[in-house]
């Protein structure tokens, strides 16, 4: 890394601005399906991202060859794209004083997963597989494990260096469940691995991997025998593995400035949030605190400095229910201050990989604790559906209206936990939606998850976002189920 | 590009002592990605990127790495030689994979197509003059996608398609706007010009006073994209053996015979017709089509090898996820001139968004609509709609609900560029529709 910065500095042309992000990533993932161990796959991939900022314009190029060659000619490219560009942008990118980053990231890792054999991998996870042949209904049972190492430094051409590196840990344990004409799927955390941190097999740990196998294939035959969720309108509690998806789709993606600016419109779509709602919009009830977290140890996307450069920092988002600010960075806090002179935002501008420019995404979003016990939140519902783990997800363009289905559900009658329901779905508009939030969970209910998948940008970028939340109830929300 | 794939390939490919295969699997693009707000530039990126995964075989052990690219023929052959020989080190620690299946025939397959691409600064300036006074928000992407195969038997493949897909939306305000795409290997600023021209008449039926609709039951007009929408949601998890065999398929009813499509329903992967490549990354070489559904009633399935060994059925070529890269649905009879008067009273659907299942065991999809939607009264378009939230099923809309399938269908493209640039595509046609369920 050390050399790309010095090749760097060495091939870099005249500009105003311009900056080298270096990315090496090695990933693996093992995984067993029905007692049958998959072949293992690995990657090694490595990139570089050069930008230059030219007489306003901005370009950027990216190459997988990290050679003195490599980087001249993408600077080459770079240099005429924002000739290219100059005059015809949506905003003078001289105009915007880049940050100077200087310091380093390391995510947590005390137990380096570099330590285990490979058939030492195989053989935790053909345990957990094994463990959840519970009972002749279960018709398909997967698990497995993904780690990645990233390192990435970034250097600028005013001196600015950080350099980052990050050990990531997914496991993944679902099971199938088949009788009485139905199939049903439970997960450990979610199909698409909402258990996600930073860190190496202590993850697995905190996941409670080893041992999880038999719950979750008891839940998945609990399911296939129980009836569908009733529909109506109900108090609802969500659980954290729940929470996040609520948390992703209605606060974070609406509060991304770039949407909010327009640049998402023809792919993820706009905001029913404006530039003149910070500061006064009051986007839930006052029980609602939103964090920008990207201090949480070992919170999948947590990190120092963001790929402007810009050091992160904890903000609130929403307090007391009030809208505060939004989810943007450096440049499209600039563009947003030509339009209200005292925007703010946050340090949170990132791409998903060296191939890929940066743009607002949403890392750590947190809801914070409350004061209520999970006891108290049930006691207090006489009518309702505690529901877990997002299995369905939907919402329109200007993260309003949603629909979100959840794996398992359990009613709750007369402040008591009652018979396990399967499909339970609830829909509703997120501008009224978070104002129905009436008990927060307190810290022994928090729960720190994520999700490697969101999904965002043109040219598109998946990305890795934490959330953690407490269990939340919510008012008089329709839920309905499906069709059989 | 092509030689140099072709060294590495000698090179890597010549299987050490003790390994029975090698495979290996390359992926190179040159893109320029064109982001545009406001009929102004955001990103201007260009994109050089290439790799290869090599895979090693003993017995029912493999293993597979992939390994980034510089271009240097030494330095890259150096790295995957390094990554094969330390994967064939790692096999003795690799368990063994009974449902391991390697293709038994050696097929070897070459597709060239060139095109005539614009710069970057041609895009750009394309946008400026004929975008100028609208607000103009999209992506251009272009350049060769390159997609390749060898292993140690001798098999060679080389899929190299050179295109572009430009896809924007003109807005009028708020969430109103009109999407348009211009896709292809040739390109003509005139051509561009005239969808752009057509994107503004289609804007200024906008300003027409929005409708709001309240829930309930709707004849619709789903446009191809839409209906591509649809197809695409149904690709996930509804073609494929794995999904059938355990019972998750989306299309399970049909398989149990509880439910059928209506007879004028025939979908198939068309590989032969396709943008996708007819090879995968294990080497298996795809039949040119794959019938899925066949008057309504399922024909067959997606068999990955894996799948294919375990359930002891042919390997039609498809990937891991058992999912189309070629969707056809067969056109029906309805002329386009005709549409609106077979709609009659309804909703015409230019766009759907974000859709998931609802109840995938009874293939029931949500989702939104989206862009230039109008409610449609005795034929005729007179008002554009307020976004509705959907929730139905497919086998009920392409069932008992289906009206009518237009004559053209059209190739929607794959403009999905997580990762690389996708080379896929849904081609459909439009669809009459009875009994649509808005819900919110």
């Amino acid at each position: 890394m050390d050399s790309i910065e010095h090749l760097a500095r060495g091939a870099a042309p005249p500009a105003d601005y311009w900056s080298v992000r270096a990315v090496t990533e090695q990933t693996e993932r093992v995984g067993v399906r029905d007692d049958v161990a998959e072949p293992p796959v690995r990657q090694h991939d490595a990139g570089v991202m050069v930008s230059v900022i030219c007489d306003g314009g901005l370009g950027y190029a990216a190459t997988s060859d990290v050679s003195e060659a490599g980087l001249k000619r993408a600077f080459t490219r770079a240099a005429e794209l924002a000739a290219a560009s100059s005059k015809r942008t949506v905003f003078d990118y001289r105009t915007v004083p880049m940050p100077l980053p200087d310091g380093g990231y390391r995510s947590p890792n005390d137990k380096p997963i570099a330590a285990v054999s490979l058939a030492e991998k195989y053989d935790l996870v053909q345990h957990v597989c094994a463990s959840a042949k519970v009972d002749a209904a279960i018709v398909e049972r997967q698990a497995g494990i993904w780690t990645t190492r990233t390192h990435q430094l970034f250097v600028t051409s005013d001196g600015g260096r950080a350099e980052q590196s990050w050990d990531f840990m997914v496991s993944s344990l679902a099971v199938v469940a088949s009788a009485n004409g139905d199939t049903q799927t439970r997960s450990s955390a979610g199909q698409y691995n909402g258990f996600c941190q930073q860190g190496g097999l202590e993850v697995l740990d905190r996941a409670e991997f080893a041992t999880d196998g038999p719950r979750v294939a008891r839940e998945a035959v609990e399911l296939v025998h129980a009836r569908n969720c009733p529909s109506g309108e109900f108090d609802v509690l969500l659980m954290p593995d729940q929470m996040m998806l609520q948390i992703h789709e209605s606060i974070g993606h609406p509060l991304e400035l770039d949407r909010i600016l327009g640049d998402e419109r023809n792919f993820a779509g706009t905001s029913f949030v404006t530039l003149d709602m910070f500061g006064a919009y009051q986007y839930g009830s006052p029980l609602l605190n939103v964090t920008y977290a990207p201090d949480v140890h070992a919170q999948f996307a947590a990190f120092a400095f963001d790929d402007d450069g810009a050091r992160a920092e904890r903000q609130w988002i929403i307090k007391g229910g009030v809208l505060l600010r939004p989810l943007g960075g450096t440049v499209s806090q600039a563009r947003a201050r030509e339009l209200r002179a005292d925007i703010a935002g946050v340090s949170t501008t990132r791409a998903c990989s060296w191939n890929r420019p940066p743009i607002d995404r949403m890392s750590n979003l947190n809801v914070e604790p409350g004061t209520s016990t999970l006891e108290q939140m049930i006691a207090s519902i006489e009518n309702g559906v505690m529901m877990r783990t997002n299995s369905s997800w939907s919402i329109d363009d200007s993260r309003n209206k949603f629909q979100f289905g959840c794996e398992y559900g359990q009613m709750i009658r007369n402040g008591k936990l009652a018979e396990v329901v399967k499909r339970p779905n609830y829909r509703g508009i997120s501008a009224s939606f978070w104002r129905s939030l009436s008990m927060v969970g307190d810290a022994a209910t928090f729960q720190v998850m994520g999700t490697p998948y969101c999904g965002k940008g043109e040219p598109n970028q998946v990305i890795r976002v934490g959330h953690a939340a407490p269990a939340c109830k919510f008012s008089d929300v329709t839920v309905f189920s499906g069709a059989n | 590009m092509r030689e140099e794939f072709d060294k590495l390939a000698d090179t890597v490919c010549d299987a050490p002592s003790g390994i029975d295969l090698v495979g290996l699997a390359f992926a190179a693009e040159t893109s320029d990605f064109i982001r545009f707000n406001h009929s102004k530039v955001r990103q201007a990126t260009h994109v050089e990127q290439r790799n290869a995964a090599v895979s090693v075989v003993r017995g029912q052990r493999r293993a597979t790495g992939s390994v980034a690219l510089s271009g240097d023929t030494g330095r890259d052959t150096a790295a995957l030689l390094a990554e094969r020989d330390a994967l064939a080190a790692q096999l003795v620690l690799v368990p063994e994979d009974k449902y391991l299946l390697l293709p038994d025939t050696v097929t070897s397959t070459t597709r060239v197509s060139d095109a005539r691409l614009p710069s970057a600064a041609q895009v750009i300036d394309a946008v400026a003059r004929h975008a100028d006074g609208t607000d103009f928000v999209g992506l251009y992407a272009g350049g060769p996608v390159v997609r390749a195969f060898a292993d140690s038997r001798g098999q060679r493949n080389w899929h190299s398609i050179a295109s572009f897909h430009f896809e924007w939306s003109v807005y009028r305000g708020g969430d109103q706007a009109v999407k348009s795409s211009y896709a292809g290997t040739a390109w003509d600023e005139a051509e561009f010009a005239r969808k752009m021209t057509r994107a503004r008449e289609q804007v200024a039926l906008l300003a027409r006073p929005r409708k709001t609709l309240p829930p309930g039951e709707y004849r619709v007009y789903f446009t191809p994209v839409a209906v591509a929408e649809l197809l695409t949601t149904l690709s996930w998890g509804g073609f494929g053996l794995r999904a059938k065999q355990t019972g998750v398929s989306t299309l399970i009813q049909l398989h149990k015979g509880e439910a059928q499509l209506d007879a004028s329903v025939s979908l198939t992967e068309s590989v032969s017709t396709g943008i996708a490549p007819r090879f995968q990354d294990d080497g298996f070489v795809k039949p040119d089509v794959v019938k899925l559904v066949e008057a309504g009633r399922v024909a067959g399935t997606l068999a990955s090898p894996r799948s294919a060994k375990e359930y002891g059925v042919a390997a039609t070529g498809s990937n891991s996820f058992e999912s189309p890269e070629s969707l056809a649905m067969a056109p029906g009879s309805l002329a386009e001139r005709d549409v609106l008067k077979t709609l009659g009273t309804g909703v015409y659907l230019s766009n759907l968004h974000y859709l998931n299942y609802s109840d995938r065991l009874a293939c029931r999809m949500t989702g939104m609509t989206r862009f230039a939607c109008f409610a449609v009264e005795h034929g005729e378009l007179v008002a554009p709609i307020s976004v509705m939230r959907f929730d139905d099923s497919f086998l009920r809309m392409f069932g008992t609900g289906l009206v009518a399938l237009t004559a053209n269908a059209d190739l929607s493209p794959d403009a999905q560029t997580y990762g690389s640039r996708t080379l896929a595509g849904v081609t459909a046609p439009g669809a009459v529709v009875d009994g649509f369920r808005f819900t919110l």
